[in-house]
């Protein structure tokens, strides 16, 4: 979402983009507030002659490990969000979306953020699942459809947790104590954060914590240039979340507690450390704040202010970012630092589980979920283990899925099919021919009625363009069924024929009227009679063999 | 029988075989086959059938009854059986009445027969009814056993364990007498009827059907399990070849029912006589999976007298899946330590390889059997203290994901064990108790590394960290004291040092069940470690006592209960410390005290007001400082606040401290310790008048006579106990008895009489000792102890109240007709 920007306005893009409400609105706060932290700080200057190779390869690290520095970008502006948000189209969980007739595209709950999906790409015949930052726990968001995504041909996994080995509820554990413990001294706590997510279901738990760990007097602060709209967005989504708390909200009560928090001041936010805040703020507290990269954005200031005191912690939450290089700019640093990060989507061990629920015929991965972390190679339960093995992929790798489009669906019109005479040829099977105009448009397939026969029309009116259809020759008959050769032999000599061989071949058989010099070869979906010139003993031929199959 | 009783029981056959009226619950049926029961055992049964005619008539018409009712019908059977029990009944009902009921012409055929009621009714009847030779000609006659063997397959799980109970019982009683002396193993002198129940198992034996072959096995395992006669040697020789070929099958039929049957045969007298069948174990060992081998392989060595060679093959077999963990966790090749016959077969292997399940429940089942062998007496000799010690470290760091396994094994373990709860579960209770034995000290510093480990882990569940607190309390209790014998040794210390902020951080986490915990393992490593310097200096320095005070006003009210017991703990070792300081103790004490009262006197649930008065109590036997400081005013404030308690365990509590206050006034009472040697006293008791006195100031006797008429039982008994000790203790002595005409002797008691009607507000107002004494003289309170010794449902408890329920219930009795205007 935050890459939005980046494809519709600078790409030569054209299409529509599809996405649920809350990602629209709780995407342009994330974006908003990024924009806001960069545009505080303007660059009087920037420096580009670095990103030269050479230059690059001649520089410490980090710097000269980054990749494809060409393509770094500058931050984007509020004016391109707004006209990548005009671009999006809104979509409901469940609804079902015609791409051009091909096939039907329908979002569903993934179960990880407000709004987040998983998507369904179908075809009559072909299911694809694209399954991305799912979650199984009970959040806040609505619970992942897991039933939908049944009966799939092929599944694209992808966005799994990036700390498969951190369990979310120990790391919630881990975070509330050391915040307790923290306070407890007189120091402070800083969660470097985002303004929506994980941050809602911190609050959840710290509202039924802080009582037991003696904490009510200590407050909490949450500064973002979008925490007031983020806080009170999240209490309006009410058909997103899930079901605990949309029963809240036929109460009514405010769905989420953080509203009690607000309301009984332990919760305040800010949009910017200047202005209401300086004047509230007391020590010890908690400060969630941003940017999560500690690049940009109030946590940096907090850094500066706190970073001196070891009484002071710092807890990482967010897994996007790792914490020791979030860090390294600060060093020396006494403040304490915890690392907890809280990613509550799905690990290997519920993959499994999916998998076994869900049965896709292929599963499509990225190649890293395919053999184990390269910093724990003994552990080969942190991959995915299905059978048929899944199909991997890299970075800009185009795939063939592993299936053949093989039949397509085609409507008939309800005259066309009262017109239908079907013929039983086998108990339960009827068959009957058809004869129909094909016609297709935007992907679908439609056999139309015939036209009638042209009438004659006196000859003088002009052609109309319709008449260029073909016109529809009496049709005949179809055959069925196979010629038995023995049965058929013992006919021919009925009618007098003599002097028949029978040879086998590849595809069948030849009978061999060796007086009448002619040849019969009778293959599994042809029959050819080759005489001479004889007209009459070819038709008298034909007749005997079409007495062994059926016409309709 | 008494009188009253034969009275209501023709009205009650009435109402038994009336199908208009609605039968009683089974259990009212229970309880009447129980009294019959008991009436039969007591006197003859013919007597009891010829009094009360009703009874065979009852039989007669449940018979002739066109539609019995499955549970009366399933009564009458067994009802039949218990009188039928006795010869002279059993001839007396033999005529008619018992081929009908359990003949072929019997409920057998019936359509009642498909309910299992009946059909257990008809083999309980059969099982009581055996018991003599008669019996047995009856059982042939009516051609009974062949129904016993069907029912063995029954569908009702209840049936078919009877039928096969029965036929071991049928099996005995017909072994008893003549055959019982030398039998021959081929039967031929046995009776018909023990001949053909051998022979069926022996048909089962054979048989290609599991099921049979488990019926067979589950009979003769109750046979040689109940029946020790000389027989049963007999009938093992003439068994154990067919037994011996179940092992040469593939797979082996009925495994779990097969080791069953050696081991007991093992344990009955004909193990000690057969060499045989010590090859027999030995080859089955052998034979079955790891899974189904090992509860074999614990059999055995829990055998007492049993060859050498087999039990360290069995015990091989038990350590054979350690064997292979520590041979997957290896870094460098090296032998691990155990046994031979214990290194990881391949078959093991293959076990641990095939499945999840298969894996883990190999692994649980071997650390669970090393546990209950360990602590056995007769656990095997070396025990192989260091490899499982090694073994279940291993195990514990495969489960953690901290093991780095070269091996594909190790690979798979790892894979496979990763966050596994239930293998986590086991290994920590087995590394508890490996605590009781010894370990070379870098394999203890590994143990106390891994215990650290999951302490410390997040990932713990709740269960698993209160598994690691457990171990970790047994391996720090266990470990060694330093030379001087008055501290920890500095490995311990340096341990401590690592753990109090682990707990620190568990006190303040989030899930209750993780605080709880905590305050459990820091109440019992205080209550051993409490007076050791190290300790006492590193607690102190931890906040672990000032966190623990908090935790006396968590939301969850078990949490509230263990931090009162962990607080009450660390106040009597002088470790519970406030925010005033070491300056000002008796402040410190005071709040503490004042605080657990509150809780006692407002907590709105029963675990913390029960844990302040655990404290409370421990506080008073001790002689905690604080509280010798004011006696009187600390016993008179507790049992004020626990007198007005709505939970009968804290009145209880609280009359338990009230004892401990009096044995502390007056000595301790003699009956409580016959052979307690008499100490010298320090200080000569107070006199009866003055120890009166007091605990007329304290008010215990008004808590203790409130509590005599408590509508709990429990606390009635209490209170009745401790007046009687007080009385015996004052009565020798006479003194106040004399001291005058008891004046306020009335009100006490028209007080208590009050109380007794359930108008427990009255107070009883100002008490002088001398009127408390005439009240208990005058009162019987042998009477009253004997009277509460008995359950509270003694009255409904007798037979004629069981009879007049069973009336009351169906309206016979009429009682209710007036209610039906």
């Amino acid at each position: 979402m935050m890459a939005l920007p980046y494809i519709t306005e600078h790409t030569g893009f054209t299409g529509t983009v599809y996405a649920t409400e809350p990602t629209v609105q709780i995407g342009r706060l994330l974006m908003e507030e990024l924009v806001n932290f960069i545009e505080r700080v303007p660059k009087a200057q920037s420096a580009s002659l670095w990103k030269n190779k050479d230059t690059q390869r001649l520089l410490p690290s980090p710097l000269k490990d980054a990749v494809e520095v060409s393509t770094w970008r500058r931050c984007y502006t509020m004016q391109e969000v707004n006209s990548a948000l005009s671009k999006i189209q809104l979509v409901g969980y469940s609804q079902k979306i015609e791409l051009f007739g091909a096939v039907q595209v329908t979002p569903l709950s993934s179960g990880y953020a407000l709004g987040s999906s998983n998507w369904i790409i179908q075809s009559h015949y072909e299911k694809v699942s694209y399954v991305s930052g799912s979650s199984l726990l009970t959040t806040h968001p609505q619970p992942m459809d897991q039933a939908s995504l049944k009966n799939s041909d092929v599944l694209i996994l992808t966005g799994l947790t990036q700390i498969p080995t951190a369990n979310p509820d120990g790391m919630v554990g881990e975070f509330c104590s050391n915040l307790a413990l923290t306070v407890r001294n007189g120091g402070n706590v800083l969660v470097p954060c985002y303004p929506s997510g994980v941050i809602y279901d911190l609050l959840e738990c710290l509202y039924q914590y802080i009582d037991s760990a003696g904490l009510s007097s200590i407050p909490f602060y949450f500064i973002s240039p979008v925490a007031n709209s983020s806080l009170e967005f999240s209490q309006i989504f009410a058909e997103w979340l899930c079901h605990n708390k949309q029963t809240k909200v036929y109460l009514p009560e405010p769905p989420f507690p953080h509203a009690e928090l607000i309301q009984t001041n332990k919760l305040k936010h800010y949009p910017s450390i200047h202005g209401d805040f300086s004047n509230d703020f007391r020590q010890p507290c908690v400060v969630f704040t941003g940017h999560p990269s500690l690049r940009f954005g109030d946590v940096v200031h907090f850094m500066e202010l706190w970073g001196k005191s070891s009484l002071n912690t710092v807890i990482f939450t967010e897994p996007d970012f790792s914490y020791l290089e979030a860090l390294a700019p600060y060093q020396p640093l006494a403040m304490k630092c915890i690392y907890c990060p809280i990613d509550t989507r799905l690990n290997f061990i519920q993959v499994s589980k999916l998998l076994k629920e869900v049965q896709p015929l292929h599963v499509v991965c990225p190649e890293q979920y395919t053999q184990p972390p390269p910093a724990q190679s003994h552990r080969v339960d942190l991959m995915i283990d299905c059978q048929p093995p899944a199909m991997s992929y890299r970075r800009a790798e185009v795939l063939a899925l592993p299936f053949r489009r093989r039949y397509e669906k085609i409507e008939i019109m309800p005259e066309l099919a009262d017109s239908l005479v079907p013929m039983e040829i086998k108990p339960g099977i009827s068959l009957a021919t058809v004869s129909a105009v094909l016609h297709t448009k935007d992907n679908k397939h439609v056999l139309q009625p015939p036209p009638r026969p042209a009438q004659p029309t006196g000859g003088k009116k002009r052609k109309r363009p319709s008449d260029d259809i073909p016109d529809c020759k009496v049709l005949k008959p179809l055959l069925s069924g196979s010629i038995p050769v023995e049965q058929f032999v013992q006919t021919l000599e009925k009618h007098g024929f003599s002097d028949i061989k029978v040879e086998d071949t590849a595809k069948g058989h030849i009978v061999l009227l060796q007086e009448a010099e002619t040849l019969i070869q009778i293959e599994e979906d042809s029959t050819h009679i080759i005489c001479d010139n004889d007209e009459v003993l070819r038709v008298r031929l034909r007749d005997l063999v079409l007495k062994f199959l059926q016409k309709f | 029988m008494d009188p009253e009783c034969s009275r209501l029981l023709p009205a009650l056959c009435a109402v038994l075989v009336d199908p208009r009226q609605p039968v009683a619950d089974d259990t009212c049926l229970e309880k009447l086959l129980d009294w019959f029961k008991t009436v039969t055992e007591a006197g003859p049964s013919l007597l009891l059938l010829q009094e009360n005619p009703c009874l065979v008539e009852l039989l007669f018409r449940v018979l002739k009854a066109h539609d019995p009712r499955p549970r009366v019908l399933s009564f009458s059977l067994r009802l039949a059986g218990l009188f039928a029990a006795q010869e002279d009944c059993f001839q007396y009902l033999q005529g008619e009445l018992l081929p009908m009921l359990f003949g072929e012409s019997g409920p057998l055929g019936g359509a009642a027969w498909t309910a299992p009621t009946v059909r257990s009714g008809w083999l309980q009847g059969l099982r009581s009814l055996a018991q003599h030779p008669g019996a047995l000609r009856f059982l042939a006659d009516c051609g009974a056993v062949d129904t016993i063997f069907s029912l063995q397959g029954d569908s009702s799980l209840f049936v078919a364990s009877a039928a096969g109970q029965l036929l071991v019982h049928i099996l005995a009683l017909a072994m008893r007498g003549p055959a019982e002396g030398h039998p021959s193993p081929q039967g031929c002198d046995w009776p018909a009827c023990a001949q053909k129940i051998v022979c069926h198992v022996e048909d089962s034996l054979r048989s290609t059907a599991t099921l049979q072959v488990t019926q067979a096995l589950n009979v003769l395992t109750t046979t040689f399990g109940h029946c020790h006669s000389p027989w049963t040697q007999g009938l093992w020789v003439r068994l154990s070849p067919l037994v011996a070929c179940l092992l040469e099958k593939d797979p082996i039929p009925a495994s779990h029912s097969l080791v069953d049957l050696l081991l007991s045969v093992a344990r009955s007298p004909v193990g000690s006589s057969d060499c045989g069948l010590w090859e027999t174990l030995a080859q089955t060992l052998s034979h079955l999976s790891p899974t189904q081998a090992g509860p074999l392989a614990l059999g055995i060595l829990k055998l007492q007298d049993c060859p050498q060679a087999l039990k360290t093959q069995a015990f091989g077999v038990l350590l054979q899946p350690l064997a292979c963990v520590l041979k997957a966790a290896a870094q460098a090749p090296g032998p691990p330590g155990f046994p031979e016959g214990a290194t990881g077969d391949s078959i093991t292997v293959d076990t641990f390889l095939s499945s999840k399940s298969a894996c883990v429940g190999l692994l649980c089942q071997a650390l669970a059997h090393l546990e209950l062998l360990q602590l056995l007496p007769q656990r095997p000799s070396p025990w192989p203290q260091a490899p499982l010690l090694r073994a279940a470290v291993a195990i514990l760091r495969f489960c953690h994901g901290s093991a780095a396994p070269t091996s594909d094994v190790g690979g798979h373990l790892c894979a496979v064990l990763a966050g596994c709860v239930r293998v986590q579960r086991a290994a920590l209770d087995f590394l508890g108790t490996l605590s009781q034995g010894t370990g070379p000290q870098e394999l203890v510093t590994q143990v106390f590394a891994v215990l650290l480990e999951y302490l410390t882990s997040p990932d713990s569940s709740p269960m698993v960290l209160k598994k690691a607190f457990q171990a970790t309390l047994r391996w720090l209790l266990g470990s060694p004291k330093a030379p001087s014998c008055c501290d920890l040794d500095p490995h311990t210390q340096l341990f401590l040092g690592e753990l109090l902020p682990v707990l620190r951080k568990r006190l303040c986490s989030p899930c209750w069940e993780a605080r709880d915990s905590g305050l459990e393992f820091l109440t019992q490593v205080t209550r051993h470690w409490g007076g050791q310097a190290a300790f006492r200096h590193a607690l102190l320095a931890s906040e672990v006592p000032e966190l623990t005070g908090q935790l006396l006003r968590d939301p969850e009210s078990y949490v509230r209960a263990s931090a009162v017991t962990a607080t009450g703990q660390l106040s009597s070792w002088g470790l519970y410390a406030t925010p005033t300081g070491p300056e000002h103790p008796e402040v410190q004490q005071e709040s503490l005290f004042t605080e657990l009262l509150h809780i006692l006197s407002t907590d709105s649930e029963g675990f913390p007001r029960r844990a302040v008065m655990h404290v409370f109590t421990q506080w008073l036997k001790d002689g905690h400082a604080d509280v010798a400081e004011d006696l009187e005013q600390f016993v008179a404030r507790v049992l004020q606040a626990a007198s007005q308690d709505l939970d009968w365990e804290v009145r209880a509590q609280g009359l338990e401290l009230a004892l401990v206050f009096l044995e502390q006034l007056l000595g301790q009472p003699g009956s409580r310790c016959p052979y307690a040697v008499a100490l010298p006293e320090a200080a000569p008791p107070a006199t009866l008048a003055q120890v009166l006195q007091a605990l007329c100031r304290v008010q215990l006797f008004e808590f203790a006579l409130r509590a005599l008429f408590d509508c709990d039982r429990p606390v009635a008994q209490k209170s009745c106990d401790l007046l009687l000790f007080l009385k015996a203790k004052a009565t020798p002595c006479g003194g106040p008895q004399e001291a005058g005409a008891s004046p306020d002797v009335v009100s006490v008691e028209a007080a208590l009489q009050r109380w007794q009607a359930g108008e427990q507000g009255q107070p009883l107002g100002e008490l002088e000792p001398e009127a408390v004494m005439a009240v208990l003289r005058s009162m019987d309170l042998e009477g009253l102890r004997g009277m509460l010794a008995k359950s509270s449902d003694h009255m409904e408890k007798s037979p004629q109240s069981l009879l007049q329920d069973m009336l009351a219930t169906v309206g016979v009795l009429g009682e209710n007709e007036a209610d039906c205007y």
